[in-house]
């Protein structure tokens, strides 16, 4: 983590001076998976570091032989081929079975945090979403509130070919739409995800976790957001779904508890009020 | 070599009179039978593949310059990842191997030619149709196809006119690869010289022998696949539609078993031409030769049983995906031994860095890196961070642009003298490495950080906190791309000014083909090499 701030630091310090905002918004920062904000997208997090880590460490040792050999062994130098090097069974049997040992270190917390990704008991909110050409539909199954949720306007206007608007001007150019998901912090979230005409994919970063949305098919994947970590998550469709696949974000809201139960019932008011009222409550935004 | 060369040119004096009886003009290339003739087409039908797909990859790096669409409808975008892919695999990477194949296997087993001329003539001259097939979608209604080189149903299905030409061109395609496939295995098998045991053998020779039997088990594997895809459009059956009691995920399953060999099928002939090179300008035997063998036939073996790490975010259940974890981890193994391998083969060695070397040490370094992302992609809940990011693109394509494509080209750079019998510009042949070396991985590189930072693949525009990263890398794949122009440019001026070469181009060079002259007689071996011969030249 701190190695990451500071070469984040350091790249956008050295880029761009001039640039106030030193934080996560400026490009050149991004360099690596964000540790997220549920305990098992840092479980991930670390998983990744940990083989990020021993990837390096075996880099180094076998690029060091290569350079090694490439320097001391030029012809150039004056070098002699020792061509009777041509096969040491000791050697052989070493350098089979220390990758062996490698991958167990690395399978086995891997294996952990697998399980307790596919540990999907005790969830206490369900929202079905379904992916769909070319938006997102979030159904509280327990608490009739339904609603779809696309590509904001504003972005919408903006990403159509020769726009002519400037994108950077645009917030969350992208990463933005209408009717954000909204889910409780320190709850465990099971989503049901499904897809309505091709595959989709739900994936916000900060989460940890992506699965796709098979028409036909209910995937589950669950989260919980830790208390303290209220707040906007973004992410986007990461499975290939046809024209405007780069332009069916997600983002989710997550609220404290009360907040969020505050929401539900009124949004479950209003959309019983609405149907009462012979108005179809779904219906997605014109556009 | 002295003994070699001498030998060899009273072999072809004692032919040459009557044996070069060759077509010419247009009947040359169009009857081909001869395996140089038609090696020859293959590779040069390769580079102008190379081309085709790398301008549209130099179109969508174009349009992911900067944010904001500037140029493409998205839809033609997806069109244009999905034509690189498939122009890329199918129709610069395969045929290339064949060519290579169709050049060296021969000559280096000590066989005339290849075992099969007139079937070898056919599986060529299919694949000019199949890729005008292929190519011609862009003009039809609907465009060309859109769906990712992958195809997914159901999405594939909504594909215009251009969906049913596409699986007809992948059919014309499979049929091209079975039947090259079929000659190698022949040739290999069947027109050894006396004593040119399989133990014996250069390794390109075996890791196409692997590859070739890789591509006749799954291109029909592939055929079925996309058949059922044409039914289910056309003739109203569900294998893939849920709504009917198909299944969407089965055909990611039967793509993935054909899909996860195809890639070794993209890289095992990679391992055998580096096999070749680094043993020559480090001037020493490979070493574990028999080693080599093995992990090529283990990382072949474990290639069917780990196509599932693809899709691990369809919702597998848990010890599926245990399953695909562990298997595609042991690929780690045979691939260790390679590369350890070829490092205690520049160990001790005196080594020298012309063209073929140089890209065959950047393969190592290169081919590592994408072999790093790899351990790191099978990861199941690491994986579902990375899965459809470009942290994968960045994967995928290390491995296969200074992965294969630079093990072709250093192919080519180590056998164009024995091809044309002259030497080429060694120092633009060198230009030409640090260009492509250099840019491919301001290219590559920053893929990196764009997938763990939350880019997904396969999309024409993105959010402004990626433009950082999307302007270096389409920086580098414009120098990439330019940098090309070298290749052809090379050979040309090698094959119109080059300095006339022996038998043996270069110092420490040994193989059969190195005994014949260069250029090599019509028929490369009409009188088999003789078993000291053979010996000397498999030294391992």
């Amino acid at each position: 983590m701190m190695i990451r701030n500071a070469r984040s630091k350091f790249a956008a310090a050295a880029l761009l001076p001039a640039a106030a905002q030193v934080h996560a918004e400026s490009g050149w920062g991004l360099l690596n998976m964000t540790p997220g904000v549920t305990d098992i997208s840092r479980k991930i997090y670390d998983l990744h570091m940990e083989v990020f880590w021993i990837c390096v460490a075996i880099a180094v040792v076998v690029f060091g032989w290569m350079i090694w050999s490439l320097i001391a062994f030029r012809k150039s130098k004056g070098a002699v081929a020792d061509t009777s090097l041509v096969h040491n069974t000791k050697v052989e049997i070493i350098w089979t079975l220390i990758p062996v040992f490698i991958l167990i270190a690395m399978a086995v917390p891997a294996a952990r945090t697998l399980v307790d990704i596919e540990d999907t008991r005790n969830t206490e909110l369900t929202i079905k979403v379904t992916g769909f050409q070319w938006g997102w539909n979030y159904d509280y199954l327990d608490d009739g509130v339904n609603f779809y949720s696309r590509l904001d306007r504003q972005s919408d206007a903006a990403r159509q070919l020769l726009s002519g608007i400037d994108v950077t001007t645009v917030p969350h150019y992208l990463l933005n739409v209408d009717h954000p998901l909204i889910v409780p912090a320190g709850v465990k979230v099971r989503l049901l995800i499904t897809g309505a005409d091709v595959i989709h994919s739900w994936w916000v970063p900060a989460f940890g976790l992506k699965k796709d949305a098979i028409p036909g098919f209910i995937n589950e994947l669950w989260f919980n957001v830790d208390t303290d970590k209220v707040g906007v998550y973004r992410g986007q469709c990461v499975e290939l779904c046809g024209r405007d696949h780069g332009f069916m974000p997600i983002v989710v809201d997550v609220r404290s508890k009360e907040d969020f139960s505050t929401w539900l019932k009124t949004t479950a008011a209003q959309q019983k009020q609405a149907a009462a009222a012979n108005a179809p409550a779904a219906t997605p935004p014109a556009g | 070599m002295a003994y070699s060369a001498v030998h060899g040119a009273v072999a072809h004096d004692a032919h040459a009179a009557h044996d070069d009886h060759k077509p010419h003009g247009w009947r040359r290339w169009v009857y081909a039978t001869n395996h140089k003739d038609i090696g020859t087409m293959y590779l040069v039908f390769a580079g102008i593949m190379f081309f085709v797909g790398g301008t549209m990859a130099m179109l969508i790096r174009l349009e992911l310059f900067k944010p904001g669409l500037q140029f493409f409808d998205p839809l033609f975008f997806n069109s244009l990842t999905t034509m690189h892919a498939l122009i890329m695999i199918f129709g610069a990477v395969m045929p290339a191997w064949t060519g290579l194949a169709n050049w060296q296997i021969p000559m280096q087993v000590g066989a005339p030619d290849m075992a099969l001329p007139r079937l070898n003539n056919f599986s060529f001259w299919i694949l000019p149709f199949a890729f005008l097939i292929l190519l011609s979608t862009f003009f039809v209604p609907g465009g060309a196809p859109a769906g990712g080189w992958t195809m997914y149903p159901p999405l594939m299905l909504q594909g215009g006119a251009g969906f049913p030409m596409t699986i007809f061109a992948i059919h014309l395609m499979g049929a091209s690869s079975i039947l090259g496939s079929m000659n190698v295995i022949v040739t290999i098998l069947n027109m050894r010289a006396p004593g040119m045991t399989l133990l014996r053998m250069p390794l390109f020779v075996w890791s196409w022998l692997i590859t070739a039997y890789l591509l006749i088990a799954v291109m029909p594997v592939l055929a079925g696949a996309v058949t059922m895809l044409l039914t289910d459009h056309f003739f109203g059956t569900t294998f893939f539609t849920a709504a009917g009691g198909g299944d969407p995920v089965m055909f990611q399953h039967i793509f993935w078993f054909f899909g996860h060999p195809e890639v070794y099928i993209l890289i095992l002939p990679a391992f055998g031409i580096v096999s070749e090179i680094i043993p020559t300008f480090a001037r020493k035997p490979i070493f574990g030769y028999e080693a080599m063998v093995y992990a090529i036939a283990s990382i072949a073996f474990l290639s069917f049983i780990v196509w599932a790490h693809h899709m691990f975010t369809v919702g597998m259940p848990l010890a599926g995906q245990l399953f695909f974890m562990l298997t595609t981890m042991l690929i780690a193994i045979p691939t260790g031994v390679k590369v350890f391998n070829w490092c205690a083969t520049l160990w001790k060695g005196s080594i020298t860095f012309e063209p073929p070397m140089l890209f065959a040490i950047s393969f190592l370094f290169l081919f590592s890196i994408g072999g790093f992302s790899g351990v790191m992609l099978a990861i199941v809940p690491a994986d579902f961070q990375y899965q459809d990011t470009y942290f994968v693109v960045a994967h995928f394509h290390y491995v296969l642009v200074p992965g294969t494509i630079f093990a072709i080209m250093a192919g080519v750079y180590y056998w164009l003298p024995k091809w044309t019998g002259k030497m080429y510009d060694l120092k633009l042949g060198t230009w030409h490495f640090w260009l492509s070396a250099i840019f491919v991985n301001v290219l590559f590189f920053p893929q990196h950080f764009l997938g763990l930072a939350g880019m997904p693949r396969r999309i024409p525009d993105y959010a402004v906190q990626f433009t950082d990263w999307n302007m270096v890398s389409s920086i580098g794949g414009f120098g990439f791309g330019l940098s090309q122009f070298l290749f052809p440019y090379l050979i040309w001026k090698c094959i119109q000014h080059g300095t006339p070469i022996g038998n043996r181009a270069w110092e420490g060079a040994h193989g059969l083909e190195w005994e014949l002259p260069s250029p090599p007689p019509f028929h490369s071996w009409e009188t088999p090499p003789t078993e000291a011969m053979i010996a000397q030249a498999s030294v391992h």
